[in-house]
Order: structure tokens, then C-alpha cells, then sequence
């Protein structure tokens, strides 16, 4: 069986948005900024570093997700993926094509739902769906029957004439799901589908979604939400600053994030001196310092609290605020990067 | 991982011509129903012109009775451009710009070039659609044209059709290069001083009093265009050489169409 989705040193640096500022009227750079969705990831003087040397290997069928903070290089891998983000460097297969060299074979098997709705205003909720299943070249009748059966099928049905204006945050998020689908793509992409809609919204597009999967499609999505990603996808791949950290099922990286309970604690200065009386305290098993953050694997839960307190009284800091972390895949994320997800 | 997998095999491709025809579609569906905002918008600016200079003024007796012959290529002219230009520009800013609305047709299976090429032909053929309602609309409104010329129809609709390219083309640049928040200027900028000194509103010749104008509007392309529609409505009245004309519109539609594509594709791609 072959690879849905394959990546091998996968890099992608955008020209210095300074540069892009000084190109003046003639330029992109005078509009709002194009698609760069990140906090500059790492700058050197060629420009910015979305993504490093991404590894990835997406198998047929597979619900696969893409985990990380904002500005982690998932927006710019689904854009490689997607054929609309061109590779510095690097190879990108999908579907057994290479996404710069047969950009356009690639579009046609594969279906995406951006990370906000763009459907196409001039157009009723039924037109939408008609008109770009023409653009993949399906013929009038069969289309429209195809468009009627996804509006059904994503409960939408009652706004097939309404103009798309008319939808609220979920119903385009779902009409952009019957887009993504009405040309049968073998692939399908989301990039965070979940973002801003109501949790009740949201529970009824992870139903569309397993169903889907259940039919065989291979899904790939990315989220900054641990819970989602837990709850979807059988593989889970862990990027941070445009570079891979893990890929394992949600099981197995859960069973690897680091034993005991995650305690958090804010100091009122640099943590630095407090990691080695923290690392006496009896439970801790590993003790690190971020910032003014202080993160303490403790295999006895909350019991280490006060212990911790004093850890870091001892070094003449105030504590000013208290976090606890079960292992998860948060807590695994954390000792990861020692940051938060979002 | 070289060799295409078989799932790379199992579908036929699909021709471009038939996208391109779906996306043409998709735009006429449109327009059809913008119809009556797309009449006031391309065709409000000349039919107040018409009224003004080749009703109004003629009567009052403040321009020559003949001013009418001059002014009604132009008035088509002036039609064509407003027509082509802001079809293609006005909603590609907006697409570039917050709504984004373009990515459905981005994901067709064919080169991001013919996307950006069918707006340029969709665009021409509504400059060809406004010159033709303005075009009766004038001749009703400015009464007889002296050395109105009608049959030479088929050369005045190919010359429009070459017009409305120019500015579809135009368009195409001014929708990839500017943002939405300089829309308005651009037409003071732009546009305004293009039709005052597009040589629509007075032919060219008229320059010959003027010659540092008569020199300098010729990087104006309004002038080829509105001199070419002399040549094809009243040949008999002074004018541009045609071929001179339809050279110089042949190759602006391609210097605009080269650029317009390579912004296209910046603004489509990162």
C-alpha cells in the first residue's frame, strides 16, 4: 500500500517581511500580509524559517493530525500539501504525486477546508458546491445530484438557495466540508476546522469526520486543541518551530510524556535557582526552569505544592501562581518545548 | 516512492478547456445577476458625459454641433475601460484582500495562469457588453453624428473586443498590485487623469496645438483605443492610423497580461 501523504526534508523560509515592507506599491507586501500565519519562527538573514526539515508519512486511509502551537509550521505544511505554498527545499508527495512538479494533478485529488470559510460570496450555498465540482471538470447533472446529497448529508439542506452570507460560523464550516468533498478527493485536508465554532458546532464536525474516515477517506488535520487531536486521530505528529518533535499514535505519545503529574509554578523572578532545591523535593522526579516558570514532575500529584513553595522561598522568590498537569498529551507537549499549546 | 502510486493512475485528467469554461460560466452566472449594478456602474459616467457634452453643451451652442462625431468613439471608449478595468480589479482586490473568496477556484485541477487568464477574458467580454449599450444609448441621446459610419460594425466590434482586453489586462495588474484600502485612490490617481487625457473626450489630433501632450499622453492606452474606435466609427474624420492603434493595443494587452500573470501568481502562491 502506498503512502497517502509522504515529506523528506521538507523546509520552507519566506523572504524577511522587512524586505517585503520596502518593496512599496508595486508589491504583495502593500496588501494585508499573504499567507505567513506564524510568529516569525526562527529569522536568519535569508528570511524566516516556517519549517526545518519536516519528515512525515501520512498511509492511506489514515486520520492523521497535526499538532502544535500557533505559528508551529502547520499552516505551512497543509499550504506545500495543498500546492500553494511553494518548497524551499525538499520533496512533498501526495497521493503518489509530487506536489511541484504536477501541482495540478495533485488539486484534483485531493479536497481542502481552510482554516476560515472563503466561500464564494456571489454565489447561493447550492451554486458553491455546482460550480466547483465544474472546476474538477463533473458534469452539470451528476454535480448537482452529488451537491444535494452532501448539503443532506451535512444537514445544511434548508440554506441550499440561501446566499452564503446567510450561514452562520458552523453551516460554512461545513459547507466548506461538502466543497472540500463533492469532487471525491482522495485526500482531504483541514486546517483547525474547529476554530470558532460552538462546542455543539463542534461535536457534529468530529461525527462528519469519523464518518468520513469510516468511509475510507484519508484525513489529515491540524489543531492546536490536544483534546481533538486525542479524540480523532489514530497518529499524531507533535511539530514546534517548523520541526517534528514526535509522531506516534495518541496512546503511545500519552505513554510517553513524562511519568507523574506536571506542577507549574510561576515565580516572581527568573526560576533558575530554584530547579536544584526543587529536584530535592521527595516525589520530583525532573525539575526544569522557563522563564519565570518553574516545571516539576512530581509522581505524588499535588502533594509536592508546598514542598515547592518553599524550594523557592529558599532561593528568595515569591510563588504567584500554581499549575497542575495530568500526563497528557499537554503535559508531553510541555516537557517537549516548555511551552503551552496555545 | 518514484514510480506513481497507483492511486496517481486511477483518474483521468481533466481538460482545462472545460474548467476554463465552468470558470466562465461561474462568472457570466454572476454578472447576470449584478446585471442592473453592473449597468449603473460602467455606464452612469458616460451617459452624464453624453448628456452633458453632446447634448447639453451643443445646445447652448458652447461646442460645435460636429463636437458629436468627435466625442462619440470616445464616449464608447470611455465605456470599454470602465467596464473591463473595474470587472477585474474591483473583485480581485477583495479576493486578495480579506475574503480570499478566489481559493475555490485556486484548487481546480488546472494552471493558477488560467484562472487569472479567464478573469482577463470575462472581464473583456463586459467591456464588450457595456460598449454595446452605450453605443445606442449615445446615438439616441446625441441625436445625428455626422460621418457615423455603421457598417463597419464588425471592425468596431473587434476593435472593442481588443480595447476591452487592454483593460482587462490593466485590471489584472491594478487587482494583484494594489490592497483594498487603496481602491479609491487608485482611481484618482489612475484612472481619472487616464480618461481626461485618454484623448476620449477630443482625438488626438486635436493635440497638434498641444504638442508636449500630444506626445505625452501616448503611454495612455484610452488613446489607442479611442483613436481606433474613429478609425472603425468615423473613418472619414481625423484619427490614428487603425493598424498604428491596434499595434499599440496589441502590445499593451501584453505587457499588462505578462505582468497582471506574474502578480497573480505571487499574490496565489507563497
Amino acid at each position: 500500500m502506498s503512502d497517502a501523504i509522504f515529506t523528506e526534508n521538507l523546509r520552507k523560509v519566506y523572504a524577511a517581511p522587512s524586505m517585503r515592507r520596502f518593496r512599496g506599491l508595486s508589491s504583495r507586501g502593500s496588501g494585508p500580509p499573504p499567507i505567513v500565519p506564524f510568529a516569525p519562527v526562527r529569522t536568519t538573514d535569508k528570511g524566516v524559517v516556517a519549517l526545518d526539515t519536516l519528515d512525515l508519512r501520512v498511509r492511506e486511509g489514515e486520520f492523521f493530525g497535526l499538532l502544535g502551537p500557533n505559528g508551529a509550521g502547520k499552516t505551512t505544511t497543509i499550504g506545500i500539501l495543498t500546492t500553494r505554498v511553494t518548497p524551499t527545499s525538499g520533496r512533498a508527495m501526495v497521493a503518489g504525486l509530487d506536489v511541484t512538479a504536477a501541482p495540478d494533478r495533485v488539486r484534483q485529488r485531493i479536497g481542502v477546508v481552510p482554516q476560515r470559510p472563503n466561500p464564494d460570496r456571489s454565489l447561493s450555498t447550492l451554486e458553491n458546491l455546482v460550480f466547483h465540482a465544474a472546476y474538477f471538470g463533473i458534469p452539470l447533472d451528476r454535480a448537482e445530484q452529488h451537491a444535494v446529497d452532501l448539503l443532506k448529508r451535512l444537514d445544511i439542506t434548508d440554506k441550499a438557495d440561501a446566499r452564503v452570507d446567510a450561514l452562520s460560523g458552523g453551516q460554512q464550516q461545513r459547507l466548506m466540508i461538502a466543497r472540500a468533498l463533492i469532487h471525491e478527493p482522495q485526500v482531504i485536508f483541514l486546517d483547525e476546522p474547529t476554530v470558532g465554532l460552538d462546542p455543539q458546532a463542534r461535536h457534529d464536525l468530529w461525527e462528519i469526520l469519523r464518518d468520513l474516515h469510516a468511509h475510507g477517506r484519508t484525513i489529515v488535520m491540524t489543531t492546536h486543541y490536544m483534546e481533538e487531536a486525542d479524540q480523532l486521530c489514530e497518529r499524531i505528529a507533535i511539530v514546534d518551530r517548523g520541526r517534528l518533535l514526535a509522531c506516534d499514535t495518541p496512546e503511545r505519545l500519552k505513554a510517553s510524556a513524562p511519568g507523574g503529574t506536571l506542577v507549574e509554578v510561576t515565580l516572581d523572578g527568573e526560576a533558575e535557582a530554584a530547579v536544584t532545591p526543587a529536584l530535592a523535593v521527595a516525589g520530583v522526579t525532573r525539575a526544569e526552569a522557563h522563564g519565570t516558570g518553574l516545571h516539576a514532575y512530581s509522581e505524588r500529584g499535588g502533594e509536592a505544592i508546598p514542598a515547592l513553595i518553599t524550594a523557592a522561598q529558599s532561593v528568595g522568590r515569591v510563588v504567584t501562581n500554581i499549575h497542575l498537569t495530568r500526563p497528557s498529551l499537554e503535559s508531553l507537549f510541555i516537557s517537549m518545548t516548555g511551552r503551552k499549546l496555545d | 516512492m518514484t514510480t506513481p502510486s497507483p492511486l496517481a493512475a486511477e483518474r483521468p485528467r481533466v481538460s482545462p478547456a472545460s474548467v476554463f469554461w465552468a470558470l466562465l460560466r461561474r462568472d457570466a452566472r454572476v454578472a447576470r445577476r449584478e446585471l442592473p449594478s453592473f449597468l449603473v456602474r460602467t455606464i452612469m459616467q458616460p451617459v452624464l458625459f453624453i448628456i452633458v457634452f453632446g447634448y447639453l453643451l451643443p445646445r447652448m451652442g458652447f461646442v460645435q454641433a460636429g463636437y458629436t462625431s468627435a466625442l462619440l468613439p470616445g464616449i464608447i471608449a470611455v465605456s470599454l475601460t470602465l467596464s473591463s478595468v473595474q470587472s477585474v480589479a474591483l473583485p480581485m482586490v477583495q479576493d486578495f484582500g480579506f475574503t480570499r473568496e478566489i481559493e475555490d477556484r485556486l484548487l481546480a485541477p488546472i494552471p493558477i495562469r488560467l484562472v487569472a487568464i479567464e478573469k482577463v477574458v470575462s472581464g473583456a467580454l463586459q467591456g464588450v457588453l457595456a460598449a454595446c449599450v452605450v453605443l445606442p444609448i449615445a446615438r439616441l441621446i446625441m441625436g445625428p453624428i455626422a460621418g457615423l459610419h455603421l457598417p463597419n460594425a464588425a471592425l468596431a466590434l473587434g476593435v472593442t473586443l481588443l480595447g476591452s482586453t487592454v483593460f482587462a489586462s490593466l485590471g489584472l495588474v491594478i487587482g494583484t498590485a494594489i490592497s483594498a484600502t487603496q481602491i479609491g485612490l487608485m482611481f484618482s490617481i489612475i484612472v481619472a487623469p487616464m480618461l481626461m487625457f485618454g484623448c476620449a473626450y477630443y482625438p488626438w489630433r486635436g493635440l497638434d496645438a498641444v504638442p508636449a501632450f500630444k506626445y505625452g499622453v501616448l503611454i495612455n492606452p484610452l488613446v489607442y483605443v479611442a483613436e481606433a474606435m474613429r478609425g472603425a466609427l468615423t473613418p472619414s474624420l481625423p484619427h490614428m492610423p487603425l493598424w498604428v492603434a491596434c499595434a499599440a493595443m496589441v502590445a499593451m494587452s501584453a505587457l499588462f497580461l505578462a505582468i497582471g500573470l506574474r502578480g497573480f501568481v505571487r499574490r496565489s502562491m507563497s
